[in-house]
């Protein structure tokens, strides 16, 4: 069991109470998840920069972390959550300071990179969780979350959701899968690189490698129908949206609401019980085997 | 409980727990009709009543609503999550919205009606109870159902009434495709009967019994076969 909550904001007023809103419907889905907690917020978009997550870094290593990274990149900026670090820098020397990040060991992990998107996540309740990194804080135009029951790998950070495995991208997954291994000796081979034992890792990291042969995100997901086998549903984020697939069986729950302000995802209705305007909403169940997706105008 | 929860005949879940909720409900000398406001997708909301109530709940449910029923008639008047009216005895669940999956799963008795329509597995394993559901049913509806009818005002979906004992299906739409050993049989005037006995008690006027199909076991596969004997 793991709890899953999205939300896609249409009307730009909201986008200020897009951290408080996406907190409480991680709070409410603390039964369904409660050993970690994860969450991806996409805001604004950078031209020509690129926005960095890194995790790990904690108060003693930050201070050398920075200076690290400003020698390689003259003028990023920093702004830390805990002990997230987010770094903006220009986009040709993101590479340099993806490398050194993966070199530099004690503990840190890259946990996001792109435009738009900032990657939180962490061991503990989800309310502990959302505090830690300020959630209710923040602002943008779409956020998801994971509330993780933990059954096909230990519980750490690196093995909380959402995976990112791409650029801004993330899943997030409840279910689990039974061909990961399989899959996951396919996707080495050309050429992905994995952190965790993590099915759900696997399936953030099929779709990345469809998106990066040039496939469409609808398609990818298509296509992960017939090769992603066992219990899943996915929501996925990209810069501009999110999707929703469940598999064939479809025995992880869903429920979806669609209004004139937001599309909003979640494992049960109650979290949709805080949302505005959620009295007179559409409340649907999405169907198996078939790719919702939502997307802001680029 | 409070001696105002019993004189008020009103409980808001914002204000009492689903434990105090299902305690006045299920007590022995509960009488009445009772309405239950801010539901909020709560799971569990009135479950296990035995006694001739009328209960309302005012809006969303969560998981197993109104599960275990005996002679209550309970209303939903919104959507229900999971496991709805999960193994009635006996009285009636009206859903005034849509249901999720496994709608009146191993239900001996009484009578389920949803407005809406019904997620995958509605009927899994029912056991004599009668579901209506005005709209569509997802897939493996009637999954190993044995007892009882399910009637579908709309479209079923894949694998309707896979490795189907004896109860009736009835579906007015299309299937999408039969379960193993689900077969159309021809709707005999017994069949008919009890078609329109359900619909008139569901208080559906607006379609007549003969359009609709009826579907039941091939029997073929819930009796041991000889032949495979050798298998062991």
């Amino acid at each position: 069991m793991c709890g899953i909550v999205g939300l896609f904001l249409k009307n730009p007023e909201l986008q200020n109470k897009l951290g408080i809103l996406t907190a409480q419907m991680l709070k409410t889905m603390t039964e369904r998840g409660p050993d970690s907690a994860g969450f991806a917020v996409y805001g604004g978009k950078l031209h020509g920069r690129t926005k960095i997550t890194v995790r790990g870094v904690t108060d003693a290593l930050r201070a050398d972390v920075e200076a690290k990274i400003l020698s390689l990149a003259d003028g990023a900026t920093f702004s830390h959550r805990c002990d997230h670090l987010v770094i903006v820098c220009l986009t040709d020397v993101a590479p340099a300071i993806r490398e050194m990040v993966q070199s530099y060991g004690q503990g840190l992990a890259i946990a996001s990179s792109g435009d738009s998107i900032e990657l939180y996540k962490g061991v503990g309740l989800p309310e502990e969780v959302a505090s830690r990194f300020g959630l209710a804080d923040m602002s943008g135009t779409h956020a998801i979350g994971h509330t993780r029951m933990a059954t096909e790998s230990a519980v750490t950070t690196a093995g909380a959701h959402p995976f990112s495995t791409g650029p801004d991208q993330c899943l997030v997954h409840n279910g689990s899968l039974s061909n990961h291994n399989t899959l996951r000796r396919q996707l080495v081979r050309e050429g992905l690189k994995f952190e965790t034992e993590n099915d759900s890792e696997v399936a953030a990291g099929y779709l990345s490698w469809r998106l990066s042969q040039g496939e469409k995100l609808d398609g990818a997901l298509t296509a992960s129908l017939s090769d992603l086998d066992g219990f899943y549903t996915f929501v996925v984020g990209t810069r501009d949206g999110f999707a929703v697939l469940r598999d064939p069986v479809a025995c992880k729950p869903a429920v979806m609401v669609e209004t004139d302000d937001y599309v909003a995802f979640a494992s049960e209705y109650r979290a949709f019980a805080d949302l505005p305007g959620i009295e007179n909403a559409t409340v649907f169940e999405p169907e198996p085997q078939r790719v919702y997706h939502w997307e802001h105008a680029a | 409980m409070s001696e105002a929860l019993f004189n008020h005949q009103t409980v808001d879940l914002r204000k009492s727990t689903i434990r105090d909720l299902n305690t006045v409900l299920q007590s022995e000398d509960v009488t009445g009709s009772w309405e239950v406001r801010h539901p909020d997708g709560r799971h569990s909301i009135a479950v296990g009543l035995t006694a001739p109530i009328d209960v309302t709940i005012e809006g969303q449910v969560g998981y197993y609503a109104c599960g275990m029923n005996q002679r209550a008639n309970l209303t939903i008047k919104g959507n229900a999550g999971p496991g709805v009216a999960e193994n009635m005895m006996s009285g009636s669940v009206h859903v005034e919205g849509n249901a999720s999956m496994a709608a009146g799963a191993t239900g001996h008795g009484g009578l389920l009606v949803i407005d809406g329509d019904a997620g995958a597995r509605c009927g899994i394993s029912m056991k004599g109870i009668d579901i209506v559901v005005r709209g569509s049913v997802g897939h493996m509806s009637g999954f190993m159902a044995q007892s009882g009818a399910l009637v579908v005002c709309g479209d079923a979906g894949e694998a309707l009434g896979d490795s189907l004992y004896e109860a009736k299906i009835f579906v007015r739409g299309e299937v999408k495709s039969l379960g193993a050993d689900c077969e159309e049989k021809t709707m005999t005037e017994e069949d008919l009967d009890i078609l329109r006995n359900i619909l008139e008690k569901s208080g559906i006027t607006e379609y007549d019994a003969t359009t609709f199909r009826r579907y039941g076991s091939g029997r073929r596969l819930y009796n041991f076969h000889v032949d495979n004997a050798s298998a062991y």
